[in-house]
């Protein structure tokens, strides 16, 4: 038998373990305390504090050019880390292959647009639907046989990352490493303001904040919505309290691959459509994540946004070709000093 | 071959198969990647730390070795030593914020900075190449590389296989650690290592700093990372960022878990079946071009890790009891 003391009794004798967390002796300073009791306003008060010292430096057009571009891929990290925080909330299953859903989706949209030659909104459509089916076939033959035999962490994590592999290199197999591209005008620009945007990523703003826009109400107002947020913030109530979990797991797969589908086709229009594609996002989803708190999933889609714009912005003081490590090192500092994110609470963690 | 046998696309090109050539490069990859494995054992098999940024640690110590000896232009058995200095530093820069976190944010959290670095090493192309990478690294290694061999001769070896010397190198330094590993994991201090994987909370109350004791855990990952690095790099003879890719981490998991848990001679069996496999696969006769190929190695390794993890966790020598796969 092994001793696990409560979770509450566990955060009341914190303060007297000699290795006291880095976050908790920081909590003890006056400014972090008040940081600490209401993180989304000192992270507002951050980021508006960035972008004045921004206009101030580089000029609004400049910013608000750079901040176009970034709300583009923020969009799609959006919708990928609102997907994957359900899924890590719910089942706590950290699915690494989720970035793979997105290569698989950009891929599906790839053989209805240019292999049989369809419009790419039907391309889209395809690709939502294939890499939902994904999502749910792989629930019953994997996920949901492993959680009933009680699978630990490890387990499940490199289950996870075996699958990821299997995906990536399957796709690799069947379509090789050409960098291909789908049936975009990515030549076209829209002008407004004085500013200047590819049309593709303006789609992509566009659609993709009606997405996630629609997936915020979805989640605030319907059942099902509210049935899955239940379930992220405690299975065992949710289900003693009558909710028939099991299928609120597959909608949860269902609205999680598919929303990875979308943005897979949204990052395949914007960049090119490549085996390692979902990869590359991978990561600053995972960061989304965390910063909008684990299992939290309006957290994620305002930190998604977030951190795609912040990411952008970060290139007037760094080289390009570092500006993903800007998504690593939020990444690693969140984990650190916040690990239940901005929008999360502590007992998430 | 291919034309003798059309109806039987399974055969194995046997001659290659066979051949010294392929068992010595085998050999090779599978005594680094004991070593850089026996570092995921003794984090996840003896102390229950979840390190999926290994690769980031063979980076630190092949670009440290390999930039001392080129631009330092320091010799190159003093640049190994102070290598390993450098990638333990690492590690304990990112072992201390990150080992207080719980073990799936762990996870996230080293991989993270194991590609922030990979990130790093592709971009600062000053210091490390950038994509081109580093070389030119290794002649002292070739000095003694040429005395083994013209030993091998005289021992009456006519045309002795030229990577061979570091073959029998790699698996010396790879059986030195597994004995060393072996006898450390029955000192006291490996027993609080095990009873901190078991229980950190009883660890604790009986007195032992648990996080010191992961702590070194990880420094001690991050120095056979490191070793690993500089047999990567002299078996290669170059290092580009490309070898660093999250992925080798994971291979260094098929590895860990087909060997099992909390098992030092597993990784090194693992080891060696596991890049068997890989590298035998090339010799199939299928009838695929080489991108697909490589891309069957990828899926077989996938393959191993989620069959092992649903059917077989502890592995081929792990026991059941010693694993710790809950939280």
């Amino acid at each position: 038998m092994r001793y696990r003391p409560a979770r509450a009794m566990e955060a009341q004798t914190v303060p007297d373990r000699p290795g006291l967390p880095l976050r908790e002796r920081l909590r003890e300073l006056p400014p972090v305390q008040a940081a600490a009791r209401n993180p989304q306003a000192a992270a507002a008060a951050v980021i508006g504090a960035f972008v004045v010292a921004l206009i101030v430096g580089e000029g609004l057009q400049e910013v608000a050019q750079r901040g176009l571009t970034g709300l583009s891929n923020g969009a799609i990290y959006a919708l990928g880390a609102v997907g994957l925080t359900l899924v890590y909330g719910i089942l706590k299953l950290v699915n690494f292959a989720h970035g793979d859903f997105l290569t698989f989706g950009a891929y599906m949209a790839f053989i209805v647009n240019i292999s049989w030659g369809g419009p790419l909104v039907l391309a889209i459509l395809f690709a939502i639907a294939v890499t939902a089916l994904l999502g749910v076939a792989l629930e019953k033959a994997m996920w949901g046989p492993m959680r009933a035999r009680g699978a630990g962490t490890l387990q499940l994590l490199l289950m996870a990352i075996g699958l990821a592999l299997v995906i990536r290199y399957v796709i690799q197999f069947a379509f090789g490493t050409e960098l291909r591209q789908l049936d975009v005008n990515n030549t076209a620009t829209a002008d407004f303001l004085g500013l200047s945007i590819g049309r593709t990523f303006l789609v992509v703003i566009g659609v993709g904040f009606v997405v996630l826009l629609a997936t915020g109400l979805m989640l605030r107002y319907t059942l099902l919505g509210k049935r899955m947020r239940a379930l992220s913030d405690n299975l065992e109530l949710a289900e003693t309290s009558g909710i028939d979990t099991s299928r609120v797991i597959l909608y949860t797969w269902v609205f999680a691959a598919g929303s990875a589908g979308l943005a897979g086709v949204f990052a395949g229009a914007v960049t090119q459509v490549q085996p390692e594609l979902g990869f590359e996002f991978l990561l600053p989803i995972f960061a989304a994540v965390v910063l909008g708190g684990i299992g939290n999933a309006f957290g994620a889609l305002a930190s998604g946004i977030i951190l795609g714009v912040v990411i952008e912005w970060s290139t007037f003081f760094i080289d390009p070709g570092f500006k993903l490590g800007v998504g690593f090192l939020v990444l690693i500092i969140v984990l650190v000093v916040r690990p239940q994110g901005i929008f999360g609470q502590a007992r998430t963690v | 071959m291919t034309e003798l046998l059309p109806t039987l696309p399974l055969a194995i090109d046997l001659e290659a198969f066979a051949s010294l050539g392929f068992w010595t490069g085998v050999g090779i990859l599978a005594g680094t990647y004991t070593i850089f494995a026996l570092g995921l054992q003794i984090n996840v098999g003896f102390t229950g730390i979840f390190n999926f940024g290994q690769a980031g640690f063979m980076a630190i110590g092949a670009y440290s070795m390999a930039i001392l000896v080129t631009d330092a232009e320091l010799s190159f058995w003093l640049a190994l030593p102070i290598a390993i200095l450098i990638t333990i530093a690492f590690g304990l820069l990112i072992g201390l914020p990150a080992l207080r976190l719980r073990t799936d944010y762990l996870a996230i959290a080293t991989i993270a900075a194991a590609e922030a670095l990979r990130l790093f090493a592709l971009n600062a192309r000053d210091l490390t190449g950038g994509a081109q990478g580093i070389f030119g690294f290794d002649n002292d290694w070739d000095d003694v590389s040429d005395s083994i061999l013209s030993g091998l001769e005289s021992l009456g070896w006519t045309n002795p296989e030229t990577l061979f010397p570091l073959f029998l190198v790699v698996w010396g330094v790879a059986i030195v650690l597994i004995i060393a590993l072996t006898a450390l994991q029955k000192t006291p201090w490996g027993r609080v290592l095990r009873a901190v994987r078991e229980d950190e909370d009883a660890a604790r109350a009986l007195g032992k700093n648990a996080f010191a004791y992961k702590l070194q855990s990880l420094a001690i990952a991050a120095a056979l990372g490191a070793i690993a690095g500089f047999f990567l790099a002299l078996n290669l003879r170059f290092i580009i960022p490309d070898e660093f890719l999250p992925i080798f981490t994971f291979l260094g998991y098929a590895v860990l878990v087909l060997g099992g848990l909390a098992s030092y001679w597993g990784v090194a069996v693992g080891s060696i079946v596991f890049w068997t496999l890989f590298e035998g696969l090339r010799f199939l006769e299928l009838p695929f071009d080489e991108v697909q190929i490589r891309a069957l190695q990828f899926i077989v390794l996938g393959l191993v890790l989620i069959l092992l993890m649903a059917f077989r966790p502890q592995g081929m020598f792990g026991k059941r009891q010693e694993m710790v796969l809950g939280d």
